[in-house]
């Protein structure tokens, strides 16, 4: 077995914390492969810190290593230090477990959660020694695959790309495994690239873009046709029916240096009906799937004291929704075993005075700050995005936070979304504003932090259509909040550039020839994007324009009904009648309640795939509305409706 | 409360991790292996554990030390023999505890105790070179030289710090080796700082500690040795 690690480490000392290299981390395999199985790399193309702590990749990491067919292992992008060093001493891109190099895998498959990474994929795939273009590649160079959210338009990257995979993996790495250990056995002279390829887009949630060619249509919107019989019309997108069979990580990996997210996580669902139409998590992860209260507790108790960590995180898109919550945390925090010192933390608060109270119980001592996510100025817009938070509902919150001892406020707002005027945008601050007011009754050292940021849309939402903000209308709608926000005392105002929000909207939204511009840009060196120091927008724009594209054309332009989305070929399982539908209700400023409490509107998530939302709890979470202006008083006379496993939900309730 | 003083090595790749990185490290296996410790009060408890001498980052060493107040009352009997081991189980491969000492809970923090420590340091320098530059450094009556100081130049005479440098070696790889002794009180020479105190300056391939001294005025102690030994098997660092 080859290993890179001996010319690695006579330079580790020359670089930027070389911690993030060696491996050695609690949970790590050091597989033995076997020639016939099938190897994974499992790459996040961003640095170690940021990489480690997915999730995602950590589930399939442990999923791989038990099968008896295949091995994974993980690599991360390398920093600017190291990747020079690397270059000039010949040294691969390498897996950390044992340092084997890249191209020994058979398949390096990467996460992507950002359209900013797109360049540190090629970064990453050239330093691996593999050609760029998938077209180029030949048999025996490893297969490059790609899953996560940016999966749902991956245009993009389908030049470079030989694979990508839509939705939940657990189910689908096995199959996409056991395709490639077949094709392995196979007489060496039988086979063909392509014809591994057509195996993989047998498979349901695989897409190969390379068996499709893309054509402009007289609109100029790309449309793709199949090349071969092996490519499907559609592509539909996998989803775990049941989360409880797969309580994964089962050994999440613990690092020995510092990486964001240092703690335990456990996930206690996975999709959102909240309904919220900017948020593209929210609409692919469908349906609701909990796992039961019983299964979140033993994960926290096995994960506590196999890992030695002593915060756990409750994960998932809106964790206060959770309807396990109180029963999980109350007795997570007085389980003996615990010994008081184990705390929990909810990464994503919903905006009502219950949350807070949970948060407080939790809590116990440091109470520095606290987040929420209003995301809009003003109830109009709320309605419009339907992120339906009452003002009451957050003053509630807010005042709440403060009376229990929490003295600083974080506000998250988006600026840019549709229909948006001046008075929404400086509604941002009046809230802010109010806030500090109210602080100021419990606390003089009150203080809120607004932060915002310029809003991308995103396939398969509801605002799929819409232009984007231009970057001078962005940068103006933030001097207007600077400016007034200058006015109050206690306020401060944080924001995210307007020109990376630019790029990611190109990318979100583009077609194939953008493959063109991410090549260029990554020749120019132009990797680790997201990292604002390394952005570089005159980079992207000179790339664009020496394709002759029009980056307008791509973020700002209102896109049609009839128009063909570059991504129409995949299947979120959404109906797009359904998001159209969502669209124009958004203009009209209707909003749509949360499904999980009432009866099924049809989006195609459920009835679409013979799914159903799986719930832990019969009853719905006490806490009033919950921020989801419904009276769910009511709703407990609907049973039925909760139960794990209740087969005619739509006919219970009507 | 026992206070219970570990030695360890840092052997291999882990060698690239911080000694604030192994602290944390330290820290949750501790509490993986069940053994109950001493926390601070306040707000946020942390276990009362006291590093000794920081390595720098990439250096390897046979003799690592740290105190760690254990709370007796919840430890079984037999959990305490098995310490050493059921750390060594648990810590990162390279880190290996290689033994245990109960020592007065009023005894000197190994910071302040340690008086010296004894380096092997490979060279990219050949063995004549090597041999000149020490024959002449340890002929010097004085060594001035500028260093770098909580963010302050200082500039002074770092010959008293030389304890002793024995005989070059030369490893199985070609490259030279030597050893040297230097001493940590005060304040501490780094070999770094040893390798710059005569010109041309040496330039270090690997640094590996191989033990720490307590010098007592009539006798030369492992820190192990200031405490009662809780396992006779157990081998001290040979000087």
């Amino acid at each position: 077995m080859s290993s890179i690690w001996e010319t690695l480490e006579k330079h580790l000392l020359e670089v930027e914390k070389p911690a993030r290299y060696i491996g050695l981390e609690q949970g790590a395999q050091k597989p033995q492969h076997d020639k016939t199985n099938v190897a994974w790399l499992l790459t996040y193309p961003d640095t170690y810190e940021v990489g480690f702590p997915n999730q995602g990749l950590q589930i399939l990491y442990e999923i791989i290593n038990e099968s008896t067919n295949a091995e994974a292992e993980r690599a991360y992008a390398p920093w600017v230090d190291l990747e020079k060093i690397m270059r000039e001493e010949s040294i691969p891109l390498f897996s950390v477990d044992t340092h084997r190099p890249a191209a020994e895998f058979d398949v390096i498959a990467f996460n992507l959660s950002s359209e900013l990474v797109y360049t540190n994929l090629i970064n990453c795939i050239d330093l691996a020694g593999v050609p760029v273009k998938s077209e180029i590649r030949e048999l025996n160079d490893p297969l490059i695959g790609a899953g996560g959210h940016c999966t749902y338009n991956p245009e993009p990257l389908a030049e470079i790309v030989d694979f990508f995979v839509l939705g939940d993996g657990e189910e689908v790495v096995t199959e996409i495994t056991n395709a490639i250990h077949q094709y392995k056995s196979k007489e060496e002279s039988t086979k063909t690239r392509n014809d591994l390829l057509c195996e993989l887009a047998a498979i349901e949630g695989v897409y190969v873009p390379s068996l499709y060619e893309a054509r402009l249509d007289n609109r100029g919107c790309q449309n793709l046709i199949a090349r071969f019989e092996c490519a499907p019309d559609v592509i539909e997108k996998r989803t775990v029916a049941d989360l409880e069979k797969w309580p994964y990580p089962k050994q999440q990996l613990v690092p020995i240096t510092e990486v964001v997210h240092d703690r335990l996580n456990v996930e206690v669902f996975r999709g959102c009906t909240r309904g919220c139409r900017f948020c593209q998590a929210g609409m692919i992860t469908r349906p609701v799937r909990e796992r039961s209260g019983e299964q979140v507790r033993s994960m926290i108790q096995a994960g506590i004291e196999r890992t030695g960590y002593d915060d756990v995180a409750l994960t998932s898109l809106s964790t206060a929704d959770y309807s396990g919550i109180k029963d999980v945390v109350d007795q997570t925090i007085t389980d003996p075993i615990n010994c008081g010192q184990v705390s929990i933390s909810l990464p994503s608060l919903r905006v009502d005075a219950f949350t807070v109270d949970i948060a407080a119980g939790i809590q116990n001592g440091r109470r520095t700050g606290l987040t929420f996510a209003p995301e809009a100025g003003t109830w109009r817009l709320r309605q419009v995005i339907n992120k339906l938070i009452s003002e009451e509902d957050l003053y509630a919150a807010v005042e709440s936070a403060f009376s229990q001892g929490w003295r600083r406020m974080k506000l998250y707002f988006l600026i840019g979304l549709p229909t948006e005027t001046d008075e929404d945008t400086l509604g941002i601050a009046r809230l802010a504003e109010n806030c500090v007011a109210i602080g100021k009754e419990y606390t003089k050292s009150a203080s809120v932090t607004v932060s915002v940021g310029g809003f991308v849309p995103k396939p398969f939402t509801p605002f799929q259509w819409f232009g984007q903000n231009t970057l001078e209308e962005l940068d103006r709608k933030i001097n207007l909040l600077k400016s007034e926000i200058r006015k109050t005392k206690g306020v401060k105002l944080k924001w995210h550039d307007p020109k990376a929000t630019l790029i990611e909207g190109i990318l979100s939204r583009g077609d194939r020839r953008l493959g063109e511009v991410l090549e260029a840009v990554w020749r120019n060196g132009g990797t680790f994007q997201e990292w604002s120091e390394y952005f570089n927008l005159g980079m992207w724009k000179n790339a664009i324009e020496e394709q002759n594209l029009d980056f307008e054309w791509y973020a700002y332009r209102h896109r049609e009904k009839e128009e063909v989305l570059p991504w129409d070929h995949l299947d979120a399982g959404l109906y797009k009648d359904f998001l159209w539908q969502e669209w124009r209700d958004a203009l009209e400023q209707k909003g749509l309640e949360d499904c999980r409490w009432i009866p099924c509107y049809d989006c195609g998530a459920c009835t679409g795939f013979g799914l159903e939302h799986v719930v832990a709890s019969t009853s719905p979470p006490v806490g009033g509305s919950q921020g989801t202006w419904q009276n769910l008083q009511n709703v407990s006379d609907a049973p039925g409706l909760l139960q794990i496993g209740s087969k005619n939900k739509t006919e219970t309730v009507k | 409360m026992i206070l219970l003083r570990l030695r360890s090595t840092k052997k291999g790749k882990i060698r690239f991790a911080s000694h604030r990185d192994i602290a944390k490290v330290w820290e949750r296996s501790f509490r993986r292996a069940n053994i109950p410790l001493i926390y601070s009060e306040g707000f946020s408890p942390r276990p009362r554990i006291a590093f000794g001498l920081a390595l720098p980052t990439g250096a390897e060493s046979e003799c690592e030390y740290l105190d760690v107040k254990v709370d007796e009352q919840n430890l079984a009997s037999s959990q305490l023999l098995e310490i050493p081991e059921a750390l060594t189980e648990l810590l990162p491969e390279g880190i290996q505890v290689t033994g245990m000492a109960k020592i007065d809970n009023k005894a000197i923090s190994l910071q302040q105790a340690v008086t010296s420590c004894l380096w092997e340091i490979t060279i990219a320098e050949s063995k004549h070179d090597a041999d000149n530059w020490v024959r002449e450094v340890t002929a010097s009556k004085e060594l001035v030289v500028e260093r770098v100081r909580k963010g302050k130049i200082i500039s002074d005479d770092i010959r008293p710090f030389i304890k002793r440098t024995d005989e070059c070696g030369v490893n199985d790889e070609g490259h030279v080796t030597l050893k040297v002794e230097l001493r940590t009180q005060p304040r501490s020479l780094r070999p770094s700082e040893f390798l710059k105190s005569k010109r041309p300056h040496l330039t270090q391939l690997r640094l590996r500690r191989l033990t720490q001294f307590i010098d007592t005025g009539d006798m030369r102690l492992d820190p192990l040795e200031v405490g009662q030994s809780l396992d006779t098997s157990m081998e001290l660092c040979s000087p």
